[in-house]
Formats: structure tokens, sequence, C-alpha cells
């Protein structure tokens, strides 16, 4: 329909400006990759490092780059491209009656998924783990889509969380159903731990210091050998029973006890639904906190923390709140993570953890809970989709991330809504609407 | 009636090393509404800022009702009946703007939010008609009336404005000024107001200081100030209306 609204005529006026443009990407595109690609070391014969030049790939690079921008400067103009324009505009509007419906179709297909996928168990080990993204993801939410409050290091807290219940459970035999509140008790500490040095920090600043913190946690597990296990990390953690019932295969067994026959997957759908419990209680709690002062606070501290002030809003313990919150959703998914995988160790509470974490709240739209549920699924689906292609998979990553920013630059879904909606004037108390006419 | 309602003695306030306010004493009497008119930079931001504790005062006090409010904590400002519409506004940009009254309502007494809210669409009757509008979608006019809206629905005695004719059309001004004589005249709300609009603001206030560069050089009664040669020269050749 609108293939490009720009006439013909005026590509070629556009032509000088696009081989600027071009040149200049070239050049930018050279100095970028001529470490990176330009030069490879290998060990010489010696063993010393010898550096080869690798000018034909460099040179391959800034000719792709400089053949890019010169076509999207023709064909486009140097204005940023808004790419949802050229959408026709039944699109949107399809795209729009289908976000409606999206949540509870979402929500359908996951309470029977299990069913849909019982005989094939990487689906169900995927589902459990986009569950898992989905669960972390609106816990984030809550400290950066909510509250405003860039957390660089919230891995650390699933790791608390993961940490805590493998310990209780080791040291003290507590079981899943006791230690998940522990863990994200312990959780929410650490977050208000966290929260206190950084109360006077914004933006960047806090960005570098919770990304400092996550790594203090990490670093800390590893050399705190004699209580954390070290880089060996901790093994044969406990895994949930139903309510009391262990999946085993004898006995008092859940199977056994319910009269079907034993198969191992009925654990796997059993930590299915945990974890659709857990997230679905994540997302309840923040949709409640929304409407409630303390979730209004949050957002308005996003938006503005002098006049939260001027307005009586005590900043500090909004912040403090958000921080424990959102640390506590971080501990619960972490316990769940160790009652998974049965073993857990620092490798896997890594930075890139917590950047795909904030890459699922960023894509989802800050703050909107079906945006980050559609992330996280996009983003881990995506992510496996693409492990046979391990080579690329952050190319082909970094490559849609920016193309979901340039399409959508306030996420997939920006929008907020409203906490707080009146429809007609009748629903106003009549008080309201009788006077203040012109 | 014991003292005046806001009374500031000698307060001192700096950022860094750099002293923005160097002993000002302002007075405000209940009832009344009190304009402190300066140039860009003179310090005016920094003393109603400073009334809410940031900057924090180094030195001089903070009397309000006759309570010594210096080393209050912000939050707790707004429930002693002290609004704030700082400068530039500061609505909450992604909200509605019926959320937007509702955050104004933090300190208030929630049942009274009915009848608040009725007061403050009469006032400014086009907040009722954008009532689900996002905020920053708002024109500047109605931001301005959104920021004192929110500030009234917290039902103060005393309400501080940093310069609400910033950025407004002629014809907007003269209407959120006579919001604000309105308020002062029907419901006695006491006003400070912030200005560099030094015309408006003398005509509208019953008192009123000038500040040059963090400290206070006249002071008297706005009439009487805006003949004063030094005002006329200083403030009012650009602030005087075209017609
Ligand atoms: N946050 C700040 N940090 C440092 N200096 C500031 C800050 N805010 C204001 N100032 C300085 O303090 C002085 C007074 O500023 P301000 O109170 O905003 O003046 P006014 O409101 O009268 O225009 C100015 O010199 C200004 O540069
Ligand atoms: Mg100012």
């Amino acid at each position: 329909m609108t293939e490009q609204s720009a006439p013909a005529a005026a590509v070629p006026s556009r032509f000088p400006a696009a081989l600027k443009s071009a040149a200049l990407s070239a050049l930018v595109a050279f100095g970028l990759f001529s470490l990176i690609v330009g030069a490879r070391t290998d060990q010489g014969p010696t063993g010393a490092l010898i550096v080869f030049p690798r000018l034909d790939d460099l040179a391959w690079l800034a000719g792709v780059v400089f053949a890019g921008s010169f076509l999207r400067t023709l064909l486009f103009g140097d204005a940023p491209l808004q790419v949802s324009r050229h959408f026709p505009s039944g699109v949107k509007r399809i795209g729009a009656r289908l976000s409606r419906f999206a949540a509870p179709a979402l929500l359908g297909f996951a309470l029977i998924a299990p069913l849909l996928f019982y005989s094939n168990r990487y689906y169900l080990d995927l589902s459990i783990l986009v569950l898992t993204y989905v669960m972390l993801g609106w816990g984030l939410n809550i400290v950066v889509g909510l509250a405003g409050l860039l957390d660089l290091g919230y891995v650390a807290f699933y790791a608390v969380g993961a940490y805590s219940y493998a310990l209780l459970a080791q040291n003290f035999g507590l079981s899943f159903w006791i230690g998940l509140p522990l863990a994200g008790i312990l959780a929410a500490f650490w977050g208000v731990l966290l929260g206190f040095p950084v109360l006077r920090l914004r933006g960047d600043y806090l960005a570098i210091v919770t990304l400092a913190f996550g790594e203090i946690i990490r670093l800390v597990l590893i050399n705190w050998q004699s209580f954390t296990g070290g880089p060996n990390g901790i093994a044969s953690i406990p895994r949930p029973s139903f309510f009391g019932l262990p999946f085993t295969d004898d006995e008092g067994g859940f199977a056994h006890t319910f009269g079907l026959e034993f198969s191992p997957i009925h654990r796997i759908v059993f930590l299915f639904y945990v974890i659709l419990a857990l997230a679905l209680l994540t997302n309840w709690v923040t949709i409640r906190l929304r409407r409630l002062p303390i979730g209004r606070a949050w957002e308005a501290l996003r938006e503005d923390e002098i006049a939260c002030r001027s307005l009586g809003i005590n900043t500090t313990n909004t912040k403090l709140t958000a921080f424990a919150i959102g640390a506590m959703f971080g501990g619960f998914a972490g316990a769940f993570f160790a009652t998974r995988q049965g073993f857990i160790s620092p490798e896997s509470f890594v930075f890139m953890e917590s950047a795909l974490i904030l890459a699922i709240v960023v894509l989802g739209g800050m703050g909107s809970q079906l945006g980050v549920a559609v992330a996280a699924l996009v983003m881990i689906g995506a992510f496996e989709l693409l492990r046979e292609f391990a080579q690329y998979r952050m190319l082909v990553f970094g490559f849609a991330m920016v193309l979901i920013m340039v399409w959508r630059p306030r996420g997939l879904i920006g929008t907020r809504v409203p906490s707080i909606f009146l429809r007609k004037e009748k629903e106003l108390p009549s008080s309201m609407v009788a006077e203040g006419r012109r | 009636m014991t003292g005046p309602l806001l009374k500031i003695e000698k307060l001192e306030a700096s950022y860094g090393h750099v002293a923005a306010l160097k002993g000002v004493d302002i007075e405000v009497n209940a009832g009344e509404i009190v304009t402190l008119i300066g140039a860009n930079g003179a310090g005016k931001s920094t003393l109603m800022m400073s009334i809410f504790g940031y900057p924090r005062a180094q030195a001089g006090r903070i009397l309000y009702d006759g309570h010594d409010i210096t080393r209050v904590p912000a939050h707790e400002i707004a429930k002693l009946r002290i609004a704030q519409v700082p400068e530039g506004r500061r609505i909450f940009s992604r909200m509605t703007v019926l959320e937007n009254l509702q955050m104004g309502a933090t300190v208030g007494e929630p049942t009274h939010f009915p009848k608040d809210i009725a007061r403050v669409f009469k006032l400014f009757p086009r907040l009722q008609e954008r009532i689900n509008q996002r905020g920053g979608t708002l024109s500047g006019g109605e931001q301005q009336m959104l920021a004192i809206g929110r500030a009234l629905m917290a039902r103060p005695r005393l309400l501080l404005l940093d310069e609400p004719s910033l950025g407004l059309a002629p014809l907007l001004v003269k209407q959120i000024f006579r919001a604000i004589r309105e308020l002062n005249e029907r419901d006695k709300l006491t006003v400070f107001l912030v200005e560099q609009n030094a015309f408006h603001a003398l005509k509208l206030a019953h008192r009123g200081y000038v500040m040059v560069n963090g400290a206070i050089t006249l002071s008297g009664p706005a009439r009487e100030l805006l003949e004063r040669d030094e005002v006329k020269s200083a403030y009012l050749e650009g602030g005087r209306p075209a017609a």
C-alpha cells in the first residue's frame, strides 16, 4: 500500500547526502572493526603472539556498511526511520484488536501447554524456562518499569533466592514450600540492603552501582568456598514434592498415590504449574499494587522525584519497597530455579542474565505486564531456536533488538494503561459534575 | 493571630561551595498573597525548594505557624498542609489528569476527595474535560492548571507557586492569575508566589520582595514596589504586557 511516500524525483537530489553519510558510516565501521576484525592474533612458533592483519575482511565490512548506509539515505532520506508508518493501517488495527485478546489467549495457552507438550519433554522444559524469565521480567519490571530505578544487578536476587533455598534445604532439611518464602524474604532483605546506599543515585550512576552489586554477590558465591561450595556450586538440591508426595516410583510416591503409572514427566508438569503459579502471583501482586498508593507512588517516582517529595511521598520508603518487592520475586524465581535444576553454581548468575532480564523489560515496554510476557517468550524462544547457530546467536539477537527499538522505540507495548479510568461523566459522583461547566 | 504563617529568618543555602541564599528574611501572613520577584538565577527557586529541604538550609530558620520546620523531612512538609507547585510544573506526564489529581491527594483525607476534586474542576473546568487525558499531552496552560489543581488536592493552608506564568501566552497567564486571586479571596488561601513576570505578580500580590543574588534588596506593599524606579527599570520593562 504505502510503498514509499517520497516521489522518485527526490532520489537523485539525495545523492550527495547519501554519499556523505555512507562515507561517514564506512569510516566509523572501519574504526570500530579495525581491531575487532582487522587484526587477528595467533600463537607463533615460539609461543609468542603474532598479529595477522585481515584487511580483506575489514574492507568487506566497511564496504557493506557503505552500501547499506548509501541505500538507506538514498531511499528514505536521513530522517530517523519510522517503520511503523509504513505498515498499512489495517495491519495496525488488527494488531490493536489482537492485543486485547492476547493476555487471555496467552494465559489459556499456558494453562493447557503441559497437555499439548505432554510427550515432548524439550518443549516442556523450554516452557518452564520461558515462564521463569516471564516471572523474572515481571519482578524486575517493578523496579525498572514501575519505579524507574535502573537495576543492572537483578540477577543477584535470583542468586540469593537460589542459594538461600539450596542451603536451607541442605543444612536444615527444609522443604521447598518452606524454603520458598524464606528465600523470597532473604532476597527482599538484600534488596533493601542494596537500596540504602543507592537512595540518592539515579539513572546511569544507579546502573553502575547495581551492576557492581550483582558482581559482588557472584564473587562472594565463588570465593566463599566453605559456605557456598565455591565454583563447584551446590549439588543434589531436594526436588519439590507434590505437597509432601515425592515424584518417585514407589509406595507413597505421587503416581502410586493417585493410581497413575509412574512417569518422570509428572514432575516436569508439576514444575510447570508451580512456576506458572509463581509468575501469575507476581503479575497479580503487581497489578494490585499498581492500584494502591504504593504502586502509584512508584510510578510517580519514575516520572518526577521532586514532585513526589512536594506531594508528601516518602521517596526513601518508596524506593526501598520497590527494591524489596522486586528482589523478593527474584528470590522466589531463584528458589524455583534451584529446585528445578537440583544443582546451582555461580555460573548461572552472571551479568548476562541481568542484561537479558533487563532486555525483556525494556523490549516489553517498561511497565507493561503483557509486553514483558511477550518479550520473554520471544527472547527466550528465539534464543533457544538459535541454539544451533551458536556462533551467530548474539549477532542475530543484537540485530533483532535494534530492529525492535527502531520499530517500537517504547517497547512492544509502550503505552501505560491508566490504573483508573472514567468512561462517562455520569460515573463521577453527581456533586462533581453538577458544577464546573462553563 | 500570633504571627506570620511563614517566617523565614536569615536563611542561607548553597549548592556545593556556591552560596545561593545569603541570609534571606521573608514573612508571609495568613490570608496574604506575597510575591518574590527577581531576575533569572537570583535564588528564588532555591528559596522555595529549601522550604521543602532541598537544598537544606545551612543557617537560619524556617518557621511555619510558629513551629521550626527547618529540619523537617521533605515528605513531612506536605502533611503540614504546605503545598508546592515547583518550577516547570513537574506533573506526571504518563499519568492521566485524574491520576495526577489523585497523587495530589496523597496526604489528604480520602473522604474529602470527591469534594476537593469538584473544587479543582470548578476552578479549572478545562481539567474536567481532559480527565482521562495523559498529563504529558496537555497544553502548557492546562499543565499549569493541573499542577496547581494537584497541589490544591492536599487542602493546603499555604500554597507555594514557582513561576506559574513561565512559557504561557498572556491570556493564559491572566487566567491562571485570576484563579490564584479567586483562591485567595474566596478560600482565604495564603499564597507565596515566585515570579519573573514582575508586573502581573505585583498587580496580584498584597506585598512583594525583590531578590538579587541570593539576598532581599527591596520589600514592601506590592503597589508601592510597582512604582519604585529600581523595580521599574530592572524588572518591568519586559514584564509589562503589550496592550
Ligand atoms: N541544582 C543546582 N546545582 C547547582 N547550582 C544550582 C542548582 N540550582 C540552582 N543553582 C544555582 O543557584 C542559583 C540560584 O538559582 P535559582 O534558585 O534556580 O534561581 P531563580 O529561581 O531565581 O532563577 C543560580 O546561580 C543557579 O545557577
Ligand atoms: Mg527559578
